[in-house]
């Protein structure tokens, strides 16, 4: 690890909801959605987050955008942590970091034009006061998400999923952001087009020194875009390590699952491959398995993951694993 | 093996606002007995329309099939009437949908969604379909059956939901079923289960597949032979081994290209399709591709190729420049 400091750093984060008991109200329960998570993120680095649905990323982003309160940890940003805050700084660190949704299309106002759609924060943060600049400050935000001037007179119907997925790239730049929280972004579009808008976010990295916490469950995109991985389950993270060491040596027996469960196209490959088919399903988070959280499904599993909760350690210098037989 | 499945010259359209939408368009495809044949494509080719057009699903008044012939163990489906057409569907030619939860009756029990087919198909006894019910979810890897059968599709998860899709596929022992992005909406460890399991039957059952995907590694993973569709049209048609070796087709090539491979390098960069998908309400005269071709020449624009032979197995490639392409270094 590096002496500077890291952008965010997130401490035994835990997210909890309490879910309904029906129809008579009261409690039946509490979903640990997030569950001690910790990770840094470095300046100028991308951080996938990888797992399937249920696991916890997303609610993980949610938390660090405070678009949800954590039950308990700590979540600094540029070393302060943000439950510190008043509400003036918070708006001020707010505005750093963004967020890119997965479904353009229902996080882009339907009843407004592009540019108004890109213009609004400008305004309502006051970055761009005077209305003739912020003209010409959304044409620019178009240019560099790869749109013309004139779509900033369509409305996002006028405009293909790839195009909506860019508008919404610019509204985020818009706020001249240090973090994106990019929460699924590729997922929705269509295969020809996720290349276009992988390579887009890549290039925005490198132009505006943009850092990035990239949530998704595509394995293989989440190595081409990040520096470091971490994979979660059931609320848990099970392993974190540079992406070459976690590709190349997966230490964790769900991760090794998770990749061994990739269709390769290529129909030679496939038929020569071994597949590990996990067998049963991811658990309830209202209920979740004694011990290591994995052991109902794990192909390893021995009689002491039963029982243990293995800790996230490092096995490896910057390869950290949550298991006791790694 | 013969073909069980031959799709001629079929054509669908949609009225919309924006005009008369060919959504497919004079496609000719088969499936040959206990094959399974993949559709591929992004949203908006055709292949989800063309399986509906099979079934005779198409949604009327603004949906039609206004020509073609699909012709089924030697008979046109096209021309049965609706009462024989019913005979077909759901008996001999299943359909397994991406959405399980949407397909599935959400106030009806699980046991009586699976029962209801073989009463009216297979004319069974409620005692005989139950027991039979009870078998086609152990076949599909469902615990404990009996106590499933009493409950609701709710208190199934969504892989379990899409098991109980193909039991319910499976039930009357139809020749083919058409899967319809069957494991999109899974995570990737129960898209692997539901693989498999599909893989196991169609070995074990001998059941022809028609499977309709956008994902080229499902696609290898199992599919015989592949059609690859764009704006309504096959563009190259091969076996697997065939269009993964060597394909002839740029939207081919291009779609191969544009995703990351976990068992290759990580590359620097992607290589994307560029541009945008097309508006089937205003197609271009020549090439439907031509406007995101990197390979296109001055007549892409003018004429429309037809697929035309470019190697072994019956690849067929519907490109002007289909044996530029053969000669072209991999790009990758």
């Amino acid at each position: 690890m590096t002496a500077e400091r890291p952008l965010l750093e997130i401490r035994n984060l835990t997210k909890h909801f309490r879910v309904g008991g029906g129809l008579f109200g009261g409690t039946a329960g509490v979903v640990r959605a997030v569950d001690g998570v910790s990770f840094v993120i470095r300046r100028g680095e991308t951080l996938g987050l990888v797992g399937e649905s249920g696991c916890g990323k997303t609610t993980t982003g949610r938390c660090i955008l405070r678009l949800e309160r954590p039950t308990s940890g700590a979540i600094l940003f540029e070393g302060r942590d943000l439950a510190t805050l008043n509400d003036e700084e918070l708006r001020a660190v707010r505005r750093r970091m963004q967020v890119i949704f997965q479904d353009p299309y229902s996080s882009l106002n339907p009843r407004m034009t592009v540019g108004q759609i890109i213009a609004e924060p400008l305004a309502v943060h006051r970055i761009v006061s005077d209305p003739a600049k912020r003209g010409a400050r959304v044409r620019e935000l178009l240019g560099h998400v790869g749109l013309l001037p004139q779509h900033a007179r369509r409305y996002p119907h006028q405009l293909s999923g790839g195009q909506r997925q860019r508008v919404g790239i610019a509204r985020a730049l818009a706020m001249e952001p240090t973090l994106i929280v990019c929460d699924e972004p590729v997922s929705a579009l269509d295969v020809s087009i996720q290349a276009q808008i992988i390579n887009l976010l890549e290039d925005l990295q490198r132009e505006f020194g943009l850092t990035y916490l990239f949530v998704a469950h595509d394995l293989s995109v989440v190595r081409h875009i990040s520096d470091r991985v971490a994979v979660m389950y059931l609320g848990k993270i099970v392993e974190l390590a540079d992406r070459k060491a976690l590709y190349d040596e997966p230490l964790h027996p769900y991760t090794r699952a998770l990749l061994s469960a990739v269709p390769i196209p290529d129909p030679e490959l496939e038929a020569r491959r071994e597949h590990i088919v996990l067998g049963g399903e991811v658990p309830s988070p209202l209920n979740p398995p004694s011990g290591c959280v994995f052991h109902p499904r794990c192909p390893i599993a021995i009689d002491r993951c039963r029982a243990v909760i293995p800790e996230l350690r490092e096995v490896k210098p910057g390869h950290w694993a949550a298991c006791i037989l790694a | 093996m013969g073909a069980l499945l031959e799709v001629e010259s079929l054509t669908t359209e949609f009225v919309t606002r924006g005009g008369v939408v060919r959504a497919v368009d004079g496609v000719s495809w088969d499936v040959k007995e206990g094959e399974t044949v993949a559709l591929v494509g992004e949203s908006g080719c055709g292949k989800s329309v063309s399986a509906l057009s099979v079934m005779r699903l198409v949604a009327g008044p603004e949906g039609r099939i206004v020509a073609g012939r699909v012709v089924f163990k030697g008979r046109d489906l096209l021309a049965l009437s609706d009462e024989e057409m019913r005979r077909i569907r759901g008996r001999e030619i299943t359909m397994i949908f991406q959405e399980p939860m949407t397909s599935l009756n959400p106030v009806l029990s699980i046991g009586r969604q699976l029962t209801e087919g073989l009463e009216i198909h297979l004319a069974m006894t409620p005692r005989a379909a139950r027991r039979r019910a009870a078998e086609l979810l152990t076949t599909v890897g469902i615990p404990d059956p009996e106590r499933r059968l009493a409950q609701y599709p709710h208190q199934f998860s969504g892989g379990m939901r899409q098991r109980m899709m193909i039991a319910m596929a499976l039930a009357c022992d139809p020749s083919l079923i058409l899967a319809d992005e069957p494991t999109t909406a899974l995570d990737v460890t129960i898209q692997a289960q539901i693989l498999e399991l599909m893989k196991d039957l169609s070995r074990r059952l001998g059941v022809a597949m028609l499977i309709i995907t956008h994902n080229l590694g499902v696609v290898a993973r199992y599919a015989d032979r592949v059609n690859v569709m764009y704006a309504g049209r096959i563009v190259e048609r091969a076996t697997a081994r065939e269009l993964y070796a060597n394909p002839r087709h740029p939207y081919t090539l291009g779609l191969l290209h544009s995703v990351p491979r976990l068992d290759e390098p990580r590359r620097a960069r992607l290589a994307p399709i560029e541009g945008q998908p097309p508006d089937l309400t205003r197609l271009p005269a020549g090439c439907a591709f031509a406007p995101r071709c990197a390979f296109s020449v001055e007549r892409c624009a003018r004429e429309r190729p037809g697929l035309v032979p470019v190697g072994a197995g019956g690849h067929v490639s519907a490109c002007w420049e289909a044996t530029r392409l053969g000669r072209a270094p991999a790009m990758r």
